[in-house]
């Protein structure tokens, strides 16, 4: 019998559906890698192998009785530890939110249970979603299941911030997970660890019961091995919710159905502004063998501009920190989560000893930067300005659309790096969301396809962007790269 | 716009984030290297262009006028509201004494 969890979405599916398999024993099989890569990769952090095990019980009783199986009936699935779960922990991957238990699920955690997903575990993250390597979870870092062929077996980073997503799919863990992405958080831990990941137009998917970093950017979406998995998934995912005032009231397309990789017909924009100044050459190779995919699948390729790109990480890092400076001040140790009372102190005092011993490093600097370009006196000069700018972007891609019906662009300026390679300096990787940052700042659906493995046996990512609503021409692009790109690589077991 | 360590003081008090001189002095050439580098916005010409509000159009709803439409939102859950506080008593949220 071929291993289970060799399997991904589409096939655990089916194969539970016919009975080639049951549901069982996929669930169990994906909880004994969980619980053998544990240690070593730190990818969850908390396992729930008896939720996966109920709900894949419920899908074998419910084919045995005969009765009609929910779209993802018997996929036990990671989920990303900043969704909130009825009863089990969620913490943002932080200290302040250290033992916090939702009394309520997430509106789309609760669809996936609701299609008859299991839940395998929470799935460690950058702390409140703020980091691209996940070295700012209280829980630890999460180590790549990627190694470099130097055979240095040096520790790289899985990405970030949906980091613990990202290579427990990859790894084999679990068949898909959820991720979050705010500046790049699933298309760029996707990249780095050779699988696939899309972020839907921004509302397509309900924030609620999601831990609010950047409300105006946040948007849930998955990461499973290919775009078929992804576009299942995220059918899964998405749909109207009345307690998301942002949520989109659209009916969710039946994205799985519409999947073609027959591109004629379509345009692909190549912006010129991606091209970046010392671009890394493998990195530029990987487009251009993108580009050629694409003109293989039909589709006409033009060079368009997309003139304000290199303000937008710049716009990201001052509205994105000033979201975050609101939503987090809700942590106050009053309410949920840790409170630190020194002796003596009052309630001020006592705010003030929680958020210092509750948030990490990078939570602090951002709310610092947040609480700054929002004070009085400089919040036209940051916090307007970066308001306007973010206007511009949003018409560049505007303009773009116009000519191009997807832009495909890298999804990152490297492969994985090693961990702790750039977390001494807050800035340079701050730069590795570069390619990812825009699309997000202008809402558009993106994802990313693994495209091959550089000279150090790495895998790199392709990204494509589409227009608002169009996350089929995203699904559609993607699927045309991975038919041609025939991504077959996967690390070697070595935890 | 550059800050110092008075400047850094103030918006950790305001962000009501306990910091140490220590902290304070690391974070000043960090949080300025951040400023600097976001400064080049002030270089786009942004001319009659109105700051970004909705990413994505859409409209504001107002829901239905009745009590505990949804029970996810509604009334009524004062114990699971207070259930992951860190200091409940008598079905309130405990906190230090703030009348002298």
């Amino acid at each position: 019998m071929t291993d289970l969890t060799d399997l991904g979405v589409a096939a655990i599916r089916d194969g539970v559906a016919k009975g080639e398999f049951t549901a069982v024993e996929v669930a169990t099989a994906f909880n004994a890698n969980v619980a053998a890569a544990q240690a070593a990769l730190n990818a969850f952090i908390v396992t729930t192998p008896e939720k996966a095990l109920d709900a894949a019980r419920a899908a074998d009783a419910a084919r045995a009785a005969g009765q009609p199986l929910g779209k993802l009936a018997g996929v036990p699935i990671g989920m990303k530890d900043l969704f909130a779960t009825t009863g089990v922990q969620t913490t943002a991957a932080s200290h302040i939110l250290e033992g916090f238990t939702p009394q309520d699920e997430s509106t789309v955690s609760q669809k996936l249970w609701d299609a008859g997903a299991g839940m395998l575990g929470k799935l460690n993250l950058d702390q409140f979603a703020m980091g691209s390597s996940n070295e700012t979870s209280h829980f630890g870092n999460v180590v790549s299941p990627w190694r470099r062929n130097d055979g240095g077996n040096a520790a790289l980073a899985p990405g970030g911030s949906s980091g613990g997503s990202a290579a427990a799919v990859a790894a084999r863990l679990a068949p898909a997970a959820t991720g979050t992405d705010t500046g790049g958080s699933i298309r760029q831990p996707a990249a780095f660890t050779g699988i696939s990941g899309i972020k839907p137009t921004y509302g397509r998917c309900s924030r609620w019961g999601i831990v609010a970093f950047a409300s105006s950017l946040d948007q849930a979406g998955p990461m499973a091995r290919d775009v078929r998995d992804c576009a299942i998934l995220l059918e899964a995912m998405a749909g109207f919710d009345a307690k998301d005032a942002t949520s989109l009231d659209l009916p969710v397309p039946a994205w799985e159905a519409g999947l073609s990789g027959d591109l004629k017909g379509k345009k692909v924009g190549i912006p010129r502004e991606y091209r970046l100044d010392g671009m890394d050459d493998e990195v530029a190779k990987s487009w251009e063998q993108g580009i050629a995919w694409l003109t293989d699948a039909g589709a006409e390729v033009i060079d368009i501009s997309l003139p304000h790109t290199k303000y937008a990480l710049p716009t990201y890092y001052i509205i994105a920190p000033a979201e975050a400076s609101s939503n987090l001040a809700r942590y106050d140790g009053v309410r949920y989560g840790l409170r630190d009372l020194p002796t003596g102190a009052g309630l001020q005092d006592m705010y003030a000893a929680t958020r210092a011993a509750g948030f990490g490093a990078e939570v602090k600097r951002r709310i610092l930067i947040g609480t700054y370009v929002l004070s009085a006196g400089f919040y036209d000069a940051y916090y307007t300005q970066a308001q306007k700018v973010r206007t511009l972007i949003s018409h560049d891609f505007t303009n773009a659309f116009t000519e191009v019906d997807v832009i495909l662009a890298p999804t990152a300026p490297s492969a994985a790096f090693a961990l702790g390679e750039k977390s001494a300096d807050p800035l340079e990787m701050y730069l590795n969301d570069v390619f990812s940052v825009p699309a997000s700042l202008a809402g558009l659906p993106a994802m990313s396809v693994p495209a091959g493995l550089n000279r150090e046996g790495l895998p790199l990512g392709l990204q494509i962007i589409g227009r608002p609503f169009d996350e089929q021409g995203v699904l559609n692009a993607g699927l045309a790269i991975e038919s041609r790109a025939a991504f077959a690589a996967r690390p070697d077991r070595w935890w | 716009m550059s800050v110092d360590t008075a400047t850094v003081a103030k918006i950790a008090a305001l962000a009501r984030i306990k910091v140490s001189e220590q902290e304070i002095a690391a974070m000043v050439p960090e949080l300025n290297g951040i400023l600097a580098w976001v400064e080049q916005l002030g270089e786009v010409d942004v001319t009659g262009i109105e700051p970004m509000t909705a990413v994505i159009p859409n409209t504001l709803r107002l829901r239905d006028d009745v009590i505990n439409a949804d029970p996810l939102t509604g009334g009524n859950m004062r114990d699971a509201v207070l259930a992951n506080a860190p200091a409940a008593e008598h079905g309130f949220f405990g906190v230090p004494k703030v009348i002298e």
